[in-house]
């Protein structure tokens, strides 16, 4: 990392990207074109990581990273299976009412972990279907089978069963005890899910889903900055990765006389401010040292470090300023804040670089680490591997920032632009 | 009529052993003593009350000494235990235990302030129980049968059953009224779990009882009641399991409240199953097996003792209401009007008995509202209190007035200022740091709508807030108000400096500049 500061923003973003973009490369299982959930061997896939694996590839294609041809042939054998596998309501099928299981088996597809049918793991999953059928706009045989896949897998989404038979979303379902009974409370990534169903020309949700929705937002004044609030920084992002919210307003944005995209740059300032107030004295925090959100932690337990009761979290949604906060950070949400706070967001990509090269390997940022909880060097512990939803994200915010390529092809979407609008948006690029 | 258990009608705990009752000492007798003295001969009075009292409980005895200090011929009526559940299983036991629990807690975490840990931290439950049983008996005395007697008011031991109209009876006594106030309270809501009634439970009726503290207790429900004494029993040494139906604790709370509180209890220890229902219980001798259910996976755990505080239902049985034309339903109790006025015009309710928030101040406030509107014609609304709460966890959950959902919900625009406690010097030094308070104003104004505390002492910092909301101060004049320096309750001047800072607009930022310029 020595010759780190001699590089200009862009080389590094670019050697940062193409790192996190091999993720997708190395963890594709070319027979279904799934992707590992993370790169621990035995791994299922996660569909999220397949969403933004299909939303990477014309990243690749773009960079020069992988062939056109390569990139549509793997979209392609992901799309069939996504078509063709099994959405019985059995307890090992791929799916149910269009709409997928949480964790595959990487090698037979079939639900694993007992895991749920997720609303919003389909949702990032058919995200990235739709970026792939807006990239592959050419009339050959493959990209035109894309295209055709990609209709086919939304218009078997039944949106309407994902309310049962409540006003908003459910978070899920199980084939052993029907849905999860609790839903979305508060602001969180479900943005895009709803503009996806309220957009679906098969099974659309009702524009009222939308309204109890936001119903439950929290408008908050906090460190001085008026922002939108939710706690981990990664919702933040999620929806944004694919929607250019600058300058659009639903109902309360306009009330409030911001946009999402502000609002995740407040959040980001906010994650900044946090950490340089550091109430809980963690180690490293100060103001290029931030990213708290959902990851990986160092475990469920407690330890006494520099006199003061430490306790760790395993994998969990860490947020700000409420916590849970146990001094882990991630520095791929810090990447990811790159298209609203770039200042803040190569400040501390460099500092990472430079305080903490031992846990970057080969340009790859890991899930997350801790100063606090001692290691080998001064990043304290690290998270092994790495995760696709990190990665993910992280290509697809570099590149917006670079290029805009992802929010301009979903503004190419038909779905993405009348699911906007039956949800309440209106001006900017929406006029 | 309050629901009490301190030795007539204990509640089951165990199908196995006997029900379970405080010990006869000195401190349980002398309470006695206050709260239904053994030789206490119920009053002999032929003619009309101006006002007759139907239990003894926070609502009651304020209604009754209020009537009786305004000169009304009252009569108070209680079945068991004068006091109610405040007193005798609810809020003063509760609270007394979550005091050495706290510190008990502190002890163990002394470094934390700098100070040592002492070495061996024994727990005496049997002293933390007499602690509490000697505090009920000296807060007992202040409302003992006798001194209410003294205060003009003609206390009656016995069931109350209208019998018309205009008339009570009461130990074979028919006592006519001009207006009565129906304040019996509630009593814990039984879980319909299959199982639970053979195995045994607590509940806040009996829990107070217990001479020894659980290896492994279960609790279910993740409401006040649940989290408080979960959060207590762990800190006495209990492996507390906790089970909440819902995704977070206090549902009803801001979810970063829960989340805060969900934080400190496994902090604490405490074994966390939210989105888990409790579907059967079963008895492997003396230990009880707990089967839940959480996202379709069942799991079992084997408890000592489940505590059921899922929440409570009125108290309306066995008093003939039908023969006073009084409607009520059993689930959310006496139907009344805004003017706490039933269906019969003569005849008022307050409290747990009528209301959605069964809270002791809540009781009291009603009381105070229906005796002023039935003795003198007042018109006083309940829709029109302001009601402030807490749950006593640590840290404390207090909040008031509307929350943001609530807001939303009526479509007015909303705008919360949050100060987190880690910002609040005091807090600091006292090493009180977990919480926030959070106030929500109308948007474009300093009208203060409600507002939510999480700090060690919410339930002290949301009084200032109520009076602000009371009468009308907004985050302007509350941003003028002296604080002490250093108090933990200057965190609601920071949320109001907050404000003012808002207030500062660009415009306005640029003609100060140009005014200092000059």
């Amino acid at each position: 990392m020595a010759e780190l500061s001699a590089q200009s923003d862009e080389e590094l973003l670019d050697r940062f990207q193409r790192a996190a973009f091999g993720y997708f490369l190395e963890q594709y299982n070319p027979e279904n074109g799934l992707v590992a959930d993370r790169s621990r061997a035995g791994a299922p896939a996660s569909i999220a990581v397949v969403g933004f694996a299909l939303s990477c590839y014309p990243v690749g294609v773009e960079r020069g990273w992988m062939t056109r041809a390569d990139a549509a042939a793997r979209t392609l054998v992901t799309l069939r299976f996504f078509c063709n596998s099994s959405q019985s309501g059995q307890t090992d099928a791929t799916g149910y009412k269009g709409f997928y299981y949480h964790f595959l088996d990487m090698k037979t597809g079939r639900r694993v972990w007992q895991s749920e049918v997720s609303l919003i793991d389909t949702t990032l999953l058919l995200a990235g279907v739709l970026t792939a059928s807006a990239y592959f706009d050419a009339d050959t045989p493959s990209e035109n089978e894309i295209r055709e896949r990609a209709e086919a897998i939304y218009r078997r989404i039944d949106w309407q069963w994902a309310r049962g038979g409540a006003a908003t979303v459910r978070q899920g379902w199980k084939p052993e005890s029907g849905f999860i009974h609790y839903g979305w409370d508060g602001y969180d990534e479900a943005i895009i899910l709803y503009v996806l169903g309220l957009a679906s020309p098969t099974h659309p949700l009702p524009e009222h889903s939308y309204i109890g929705w936001t119903a439950t937002y929290q408008w908050e004044n906090i460190y001085d900055y008026e922002f939108l609030y939710a706690g981990p920084l990664f919702i933040h992002h999620y929806s944004q990765a694919w929607i250019d919210f600058a300058g659009i307003r639903d109902r309360f944005m306009r009330e409030k006389k911001s946009d999402y995209f502000e609002n995740s740059r407040r959040a980001t300032y906010i994650q900044r401010e946090y950490a340089r107030r550091n109430p809980f004295s963690f180690k490293g925090y100060n103001k290029d040292c931030w990213g708290i959100t959902a990851n990986d932690g160092p475990g469920f337990k407690i330890q006494k470090i520099d006199g003061r009761k430490r306790r760790f979290l395993g994998y969990a949604a860490r947020g700000v300023p409420y916590g849970p906060d146990d001094g882990t950070i991630n520095p791929c949400a810090v990447l990811a804040s790159l298209p609203f706070a770039p200042e803040l967001s190569l400040s501390a990509l460099r500092h990472f670089c430079a305080r903490y090269p031992e846990m970057i390997r080969e340009w790859k940022l890991p899930s997350s680490f801790n100063p606090t909880l001692p290691g080998d060097g001064p990043s304290g512990w690290v998270s092994e591997g790495y995760f696709g939803l990190d990665q993910g994200i992280m290509v697809l915010m570099i590149e917006n920032y670079r290029s805009r390529l992802i929010w301009n092809l979903m503004r190419q979407c038909p779905y993405v632009g009348s699911g906007l609008r039956r949800a309440g948006f209106t001006g900017g690029w929406l006029s | 009529m309050t629901n009490s258990s301190l030795q007539q009608e204990p509640a089951t705990r165990n199908g196995q052993s006997p029900p379970s009752a405080p010990p006869d000492d000195r401190f349980h007798r002398a309470l006695l003593h206050d709260v239904h003295p053994a030789a206490w001969r119920n009053p002999k009075f032929a003619g009309k009350y101006n006002l007759i009292v139907i239990g003894a409980g926070p609502g009651g005895i304020t209604a009754a000494r209020e009537a009786a200090a305004l000169g009304a011929k009252v009569a108070l009526i209680e079945r068991n235990f004068i006091g109610g559940d405040r007193l005798n299983v609810g809020c003063v036991p509760s609270k007394a235990i979550i005091r050495t629990a706290r510190l008990y807690a502190e002890m163990r975490n002394a470094d934390s302030v700098g100070a040592q840990v002492p070495g061996r931290i024994g727990i005496g439950f049997a002293t933390v129980m007499e602690r509490m049983q000697r505090i009920q008996a000296r807060l007992s005395r202040a409302d003992s049968a006798q001194r209410l007697s003294e205060a003009g008011v003609d206390v009656y031991f016995g069931e109350a059953r209208f019998a018309g109209s205009d008339t009570v009876e009461v130990a074979g006594d028919k006592l006519r009224f001009r207006k009565a106030l129906i304040a019996t309270g509630a009593r814990p809501l039984t879980p319909p779990i299959p199982g639970l009634a053979k195995a045994g439970y607590l509940t806040n009726e009996n829990v107070f009882n217990l001479t020894e503290c659980p290896r492994r207790l279960l609790v279910i429900g993740g409401g006040p009641l649940g989290c408080e004494l979960a959060q207590a029993f762990c800190r006495f040494g209990s492996h507390v399991i906790i089970a909440q139906d819902d995704p977070t604790f206090l549902p009803k709370e801001e979810r970063d409240a829960a989340q805060v509180l969900s934080d400190a209890l496994a902090r604490d220890g405490v074994e966390i199953h939210l989105n888990t229902t409790v579907v059967g219980v079963r008895l492997d001798g003396t230990r009880k097996i707990v089967d839940l259910v959480c996202a379709g996976n069942t799991f079992s755990v084997s408890v000592d003792e489940i505590l059921a505080g899922i929440g409570r239902m009125p108290i309306v049985e066995g008093m003939n209401l039908e023969s006073a034309g009084v409607r009520y339903d059993t689930k959310t109790g006496i139907h009344i009007n805004d003017f706490l006025q039933t269906s019969n015009r003569r005849i008022y309710a307050a409290g747990d008995v009528c209301l959605e928030y069964k809270f002791t101040h809540v009781a009291e406030a009603s009381a105070h509202i229906a005796v002023r509107n039935a003795l003198f014609l007042g018109r006083k609304r309940l829709s029109a209190l302001t009601i402030p709460w807490c749950t006593y966890t640590d840290p404390e959950i207090a909040h008031i007035g509307l929350y943001v959902r609530e807001a939303r919900e009526k479509d007015i625009p909303i705008r919360t200022f949050t100060v987190l406690m880690h910002d609040v010097d005091r807090a600091v030094t006292d090493g009180e740091e977990e919480g926030f308070v959070k106030i929500h104003v109308r948007d474009g104004t300093d009208r203060i709508l409600g507002a939510t505390v999480v700090a060690r002492h919410a339930g002290e910092m949301i009084n200032g807030l109520s009076l602000a909301i009371t009468s009308g101060i907004g985050l302007r004049a509350l941003a003028r108000v002296i604080h002490t320096y250093p108090t933990q309750a200057e965190a609601i001047k920071m949320a109001a400096d907050a404000y003012n800072r808002t207030r500062l607009t660009p415009t306005l930022k640029s003609l100060t500049k140009r005014w200092l310029a000059w």
